[in-house]
């Protein structure tokens, strides 16, 4: 069956509709990463959006349990140059196709993908939806400009827990009070392995619950939706800083930024992928990062490019702080150290899940920071 | 830290000839390496035996050293250029051995040249097979459980204990040469013996075998910092068991998954760091089990490779490029990414279509050769496509192969499916034909091992291949990084969509295409890369864009700095035309790129297209033996007696009226497929029974005890330049590209070279030459014949272009856009020279057990390689040890000639006599020897019995030998004694003159050492880099 995809300025690319029956409207959004399509799906940061897949085979392996990075699909659509269906891949329990159609996750392949993502790319991530052929396309654009648009959309509300979830239970390791705005499997699956024991809490705990559990340390996790709409968890946090070791990655990351002074902006397309470079601004070491970001932090003096070769210090309400690494793409702020009291932040995905283990030492010396702190 | 100031000249190695497992990519890569290095305002000295590069330009050094690849001469270059370091990754397996030695015996120590991009302590850590296992076994890595044998019997203890198959490997060699696969005891003991023979150190890996588990290569990249990136994940869709040189491979991988992929990702940057590869590029293979998901380490090499090449062409990363930067100091993140300008080359690249790389074979070449894919290569090119989707790519690099004939794939489905089971030549177009008959991706998954996502990928490409190609062409860009930052280098592939997006920026300018050779094969190499690389050069010189299609990913044509717009497309009329839709060309230029575009000129003028240069006509009537039979005839100029047949029946009738000895082909053709000479009409009719040519075949007089002349010239319509005369050693009858040949000609009188430039100057004239024109001629009994014209660039061009010092491609390319000969600025004379260039044939029989090691009509040679010097002798024993078959300075010679060649011979065996040579022979020569008062040695001919000739030079008691054949006689002594000295590696000459040649070499090397003279001194050229 064919389907199209438009998007909010009119234009429109043709397709076959696969995955579950019906339409989606959402904020497209691409990522360039080559492998990892259902982490990618599953990842609570592309919550409410559409992720076009610049690699143009997707589902060659199935999918498995594995390859989960929460409970559920969060991204509302996905759009292919070229799907398979098949479950014969060794680990594999569902063909992909199959997958999405059970999770209700509407999707289209045979897209020429490149061209749309060069028009992304040149006009920014809009919002846009995944229709079938029959859908008349004036009633799909009113679909489309129904869509909220992301910038100030607090999105964390619809991912966070309920209630409190317990992991690593059976470790004796510190414990981390993490503040769940759409945390991702891996995450925890990396702090567990290193013998930590976790709790996550909704992000709308109030400072004083959050600090009546007695932690060890903090946890900011990744999320979707715009930081600048989560006001209230970075009052939070300006509680919590300094009482205990706190590290935090992506939405955390710009969390713990704007708890500090700095303002976030929009990226125009973002960054999604797993091959953009970090340089670590202390060490002139790069790692190679994986990526899921619509927005970013600007500098102090609300630069949106740190044209340096050193780290950007500057004084806080926390003490001093410096932005201690940059994206060599676009020189945008991938991490934060805070100098005079524990806690950093990145940008990034040390966990991958998917994309590339680089960085993973950085949970290491998490711990160790909570076991000398 | 940006470039190190404490070095300022880097001698740079090239790779030498080309042969099976090291051809163009070590050109593209050292092209590469030392224009960065001459950019940075460092100091190259570049050593390489291999004229037919571009490395060896002039221009793209300080000093360029065509020399040997040998301990003896680098030394000698060392010594008198006095480099500070010596960058040895960059030229293959060669290069990395040749820097070994010369830190072993302390030549690099003696003259303080520091080894920069990989030490001699890393290595040996990823080359000997012993320190690499410990290696790898110390950073917690898992490799297949192996043994190091030095004897026989080493390794059947081992495999005795855990089990057949198993994979033998031996150590310091390139391709795999000399391994294979044992099922058994028995075969064992023949693999093991031949790998040990083959190891420059008598040294054999023998692994437990992962025949059947997935193959998956990544190439690295690492900076001093430490900084480690994967340019690419390879995966073969050939499983493990068929050499990666041999599979079809796709990039990226397709079959892993996220988790999978990372922890080879992470393996790979443990061997590299294990190894201790400090700066650049190295290739790590690995074998994974997809159900358990275990990974074991295969190999690494230390070094740019084939692999290198492919990933740098497939994802638009110049692995060589950044490399030779890292080797100079520079981290990645100092380094831009030349694609996209705005970002650094410490990054990973991600792409948003598929490459797929198909191996070319030449089994038709050697009869009798196995075919069947095992460990140890046997391609002798490649060719790549991109396409949107896997099954576009493949079908594309499919069509890329050119081959001559399609593969024979009738049968029943289990037929064919038994056919699968042994990996050949044919593999998929067996399978696709299997998939057309209804074979189940069950069951070619059960015989192939070929993973399922692969085979099911390829039902619609068997069965509806117009439906892969659905939609519209669109030009698509190969940028790095999948559209997420605008490319800047034009770097373009067809892909097909619902409507087209063309992304080509084509400009204002007027541009002209070249159109390039495709992959390599015997008779089609590099020497054509060569000139399409130089008619860029000159495109663009000329204030036009340069346009190359190609599909060759080993070649400097398809790096995308060598035009202004690179279209990486498959070789055929309808790929070309779509590339002329979207370019518009001023012209296109057919004349470089050997056979594969000159069969296009046709197709291409009737569409309309402008073609540069001589006409579609004037190649007509050049290669039609009626119309160019009329115009010698026109000129009065003798060619030997000829008839043209179309059957069997019809050879017959015609023989009597030519003449035995017939040389007999079909027509258009390169590197003398299926080409004979033969002496009866017996002998006519085996030739069709055997080859089955199909439409016109040519029947010529075969002249014998003729010298065979070549000549290069240029023609601009009204003036003729002869560029170049060469003399082959070889007498007419073997194949052109096969001869040793020598310039300026040795042993030609005046007369005979004043009639050849007369009747070159009538033909190019006659035949309206615009550019380059080869022609072959015969002189025999005082006489010129004319054997053919070829009116395109020739395999020599680039051989007399650096024996002149005069670049014949630019020259042609500049008439061919409207320059006069006159506005050339050329000398009278250009072999005036105080020098004399020997070229001589590298041929490939050592890898082809089964294949005798004759001369012929039919050419078998993959390279060449060239030497130089002041007198034709010393020249020849530069030709001969840049060969690899040094002459030996003393000891013994065998000698063994037809009757014909009796009186020969005692000439032949006085020379070696003099020289102080022991002269063994079998009896029939030794009588006419010893006649003569020489000192000879009978042996047993083969069925005299043991010990007999064979057994001797088994036994090392010969150092070099001279056997001329009496037919091709399959399994005949002559047969047996050149496979056993080719085994042994003793030099085997099989005509008289080059017999003598030979002799006088041995006298010139035995007055002292060769003196080493740069291209730069010989013909005082300028260095200036151009790009």
């Amino acid at each position: 069956m064919s389907g199209y995809i438009l998007l909010e300025d009119g234009t429109r690319f043709d397709g076959d509709a696969v995955g579950a029956a019906g339409h989606v409207t959402g904020e497209v959004v691409f990522t360039t990463g080559m492998a990892g399509y259902q982490e990618s799906v599953t990842d609570p940061s592309f919550r409410r959006q559409i992720i076009v897949f610049t690699y143009p085979h997707i589902g060659n392996y199935g999918t498995s349990e594995e390859a989960m990075e929460s409970s559920a699909v969060h991204a509302r659509g996905v759009v292919m140059r070229s799907a398979t269906n098949h479950n014969d891949a060794p680990g594999s329990t569902a063909g992909w196709l199959d997958y999405l159609d059970r999770n209700a996750i509407p999707a289209i392949t045979g897209v020429d993908t490149r061209a749309l993502v060069r028009h992304l790319r040149d006009r920014g991530a809009m919002r846009g939806g995944i229709f079938p052929a029959a859908m008349d396309e004036a009633r799909a654009m009113e679909l489309v400009q129904a869509e909220e648009p992301m910038t100030g959309l607090d999105l964390a509300v619809e991912v966070t827990p309920g209630e409190i979830v317990f992991a690593g239970e059976g470790n004796d390791g510190p414990l981390i009070v993490a503040i769940d705005t759409g945390i991702k499997g891996s995450i925890v699956r990396h702090l567990v392995a290193r013998g930590a024991r976790m709790e996550l809490h909704p992000c709308t705990t109030s400072a004083d619950a959050l600090k009546a559990r007695g932690g060890d340390a903090y946890f900011l996790a990744n999320g979707p939706g715009d930081p600048a709409a989560l006001g209230y968890v970075v009052d939070t946090l300006r509680e919590l800083v300094g009482e205990k070791p706190t590290f935090g990655i992506c939405l955390g990351h710009q969390l713990l930024c704007r708890a500090v002074g700095l303002d976030t902006f929009k990226l125009p397309f973002g960054h999604r992928g797993a091959n953009h470079p970090v340089k670590d601004l202390e060490t002139g070491t790069v790692e190679i990062t994986s990526q899921n970001h619509g927005f970013a932090v600007l500098g102090p003096d609300g630069q949106q490019r740190m044209d340096t070769d050193a780290p950007v210090r500057w004084d806080t309400d926390f003490g001093a702080a410096q932005l201690s690494h940059i994206n060599l793409y676009d020189k945008t702020v991938e991490g934060l150290t805070l100098l005079d009291v524990a806690g950093g932040t990145v940008q990034y995905h040390p966990e991958a899940g998917p994309g590339p283990h680089d960085s993973l030492y950085l949970f290491d010396r998490f711990l160790e920071q909570i076991r000398n702190a | 830290m940006p470039r190190r100031d404490d070095i300022k000249k880097i001698l740079v190695l090239g790779s030498g000839p080309i042969v099976i497992g090291q051809a163009a990519e070590f050109d593209y890569s050292g092209v590469q390496a030392c224009k960065v290095l001459l950019e940075e305002g460092y100091e190259v000295i570049l050593a390489n035996s291999n004229p037919a590069t571009i490395m060896t330009d002039p221009e793209f050094a300080t000093a360029t050293y065509v020399e040997p690849l040998l301990p003896g001469p680098i030394a000698q270059i060392i010594a008198k250029e006095r480099p500070d370091a010596l960058l040895p990754t960059l030229g293959g397996q060669t290069a990395l051995n040749l820097a070994r030695t010369l830190s072993e015996d302390g030549t690099l120590e003696r003259y303080d040249v520091e080894l920069i991009g990989a030490n001699y302590e890393a290595i040996g850590r990823a080359e000997d097979r012993e320190q690499f296992a410990q290696t790898m076994a110390d950073a917690g890595l898992r490799m297949p459980a192996s043994a190091i044998a030095h004897q026989v019997s080493e390794a059947t203890d081992f495999a005795d204990a855990t089990g057949y198959p198993v994979i033998v490997r031996p150590a310091f060699t390139l391709g795999g040469q000399g391994g294979g696969v044992a099922h058994d005891r028995h075969e064992l003991e023949a693999v093991a013996a031949r790998g040990i023979a083959a190891s420059p150190t008598g040294q054999i890996l023998v692994d437990q075998s992962v025949i059947g588990w997935g193959e998956f290569e990544l190439e690295v990249m690492r900076d001093h910092l430490d900084n480690c990136v994967i340019i690419a994940s390879i995966e073969n869709l050939d499983p493990m068991g068929v050499h990666t040189g041999d599979s079809v491979t796709v990039a990226p991988q397709q079959t892993l998954t996220d988790r999978l992929y990372q922890k080879l990702r992470d393996q790979a940057f443990a061997v590299i760091r294990a190894v201790g590869v400090e700066t650049g590029g190295s290739n790590v293979q690995f074998a994974v089990n997809p159900a358990t998901e275990e990974i074991l380490v295969i190999e690494m090499n230390p070094r740019v490779s084939r692999s290198s090449a492919l990933a740098s062409k497939a994802t638009g990363f110049p692995i060589a490029k950044i490399a030779a930067r890292l080797a100079v100091g520079y981290a990645l993140d100092e380094i831009d990414n030349d694609i996209t300008r705005l970002t650094p080359a410490a990054f990973e690249p991600t792409i948003d279509y598929v490459v797929v790389k198909w191996p070319r074979f030449a089994f038709e070449k050697f009869q009798g050769v196995d075919d069947e894919l095992t460990t140890h290569m046997k391609s002798v090119g490649e060719a790549m496509a991109i396409g949107r989707t896997f099954g576009q790519s493949f079908l594309k690099a499919m069509r890329s192969r050119e081959l001559d004939a399609q593969p024979d794939v009738s049968g029943t489905v289990e037929e064919l499916l038994t056919r699968l089971e042994q990996p050949r030549a044919d593999r998929y177009d067996v399978l696709l034909q299997a998939l057309r008959l209804g074979a189940s991706v069950e069951e070619l998954h059960a015989r192939t091992r070929i993973d399922p996502w692969f085979l099911r990928e390829l039902i619609q490409p068997a069965t509806d291949p117009a439906a892969v190609f659905a939609g519209e062409r669109s030009y698509k860009s190969v940028d790095t990084c999948a559209a997420e930052f605008p490319a800047e280098t034009p770097y373009y592939y067809s892909g097909w969509e619902r409507t087209a997006a063309h992304e080509v920026e084509r400009g204002d300018k007027p541009s002209v295409m070249i159109l390039g050779s495709g992959p390599n094969r015997i008779g089609q190499g590099i020497e054509f890369d060569y000139c399409c690389v130089h008619a860029a050069m000159t495109v663009r010189a000329s204030g036009r864009d340069a346009v190359m299609v190609n599909c060759n990913p080993e070649t400097v044509s398809t790096d995308y700095d060598t035009s202004d717009r690179l279209y990486f497309e498959p070789l055929t009329l309808e790929d070309v035309l779509g590339v002329v839709e979207v370019e518009q060309p001023e012209g296109v230029i057919v004349q470089f790129g050997g056979q594969t575009p000159l069969k296009l000129a046709a197709g291409l003028q009737a569409a309309g297209v402008p073609l540069l240069g001589t006409s579609v006509d004037a190649i007509d009537r050049a290669e039609d033996r009626g119309r160019f039979g009329a115009l010698l005839a026109d000129l009065g100029y003798q060619a030997p007696p000829y008839a043209t047949a179309h059957s069997v029946q019809e050879a017959i009738s015609e023989a009597p009226s030519v003449g035995f000895p017939l040389l007999v082909r079909p027509s258009y053709v390169l590197g003398g497929r299926a080409m004979e000479i033969v002496y009866s009409t017996d002998g006519l009719s085996a030739y069709f029974e055997r080859t089955q040519p199909q439409g016109e075949i040519y029947l010529d007089r075969f002249l014998e005890n003729a010298i065979e002349v070549d000549v290069d010239a240029l023609c601009d319509g009204e003036t003729v330049w002869i560029g170049g005369i060469m003399q082959h050693f070889e007498e007419a009858g073997i194949h052109s590209g096969d001869s040793a040949c020598v310039l300026p000609p040795h042993s030609l009188g005046e007369d005979d070279l004043a009639e050849i430039r007369r009747q070159t100057e009538g033909i190019a004239l006659g035949l309206g030459v615009v550019g380059l024109l080869n022609i072959q001629f015969a002189v025999a009994g005082g006489c010129v014949y004319v054997i053919e014209a070829n009116p395109r660039a020739s395999r020599t061009v680039p051989f007399v272009s650096k024996a002149i010092g005069i670049p014949l491609a630019k020259m042609a390319c500049r008439v061919m856009l409207g320059e006069k000969i006159g506005e050339l600025g050329l000398p009278g004379d250009p072999m005036s020279g105080d020098h004399v260039s020997v070229k001589e044939a590298v041929m490939p029989f050592n890898r082809f057990s089964g294949s005798d090691a004759l001369l012929g009509p039919e050419m078998r040679s993959t390279g060449e390689v060239m030497g130089v010097a002041a007198d034709f002798p010393a020249a020849f024993a530069k030709a001969q040890a840049a060969a690899g078959a040094a002459l030996p300075q003393s000891g013994t010679v065998f000698l063994s000639v037809t009757n014909s060649d009796k009186g020969a011979a005692i000439g032949l065996a006085f020379a070696f006599d003099a020289l102080g040579f022991a002269i063994v022979a079998t009896e029939g020569t030794a009588q006419a020897i010893r006649t003569y008062g020489v000192p000879v040695e009978t042996l047993n001919k083969i069925a005299e019995g043991s010990p007999h000739v064979v057994d001797r030079i088994e036994d090392g008691g010969v150092d070099l030998v001279i056997n001329t054949p009496t037919g091709s006689g399959a399994r005949s002594d002559g047969w047996e004694i050149r496979r056993a000295a080719i085994a042994r590696g003793i030099p085997c000459i099989t005509t008289l003159s080059g017999g003598y040649a030979a002799a006088r070499a041995i006298r010139a090397a035995r007055a002292g050492e060769l003196e080493v003279r740069s291209l730069q001194e010989i013909h005082g050229v300028r260095p200036a880099v151009t790009t």
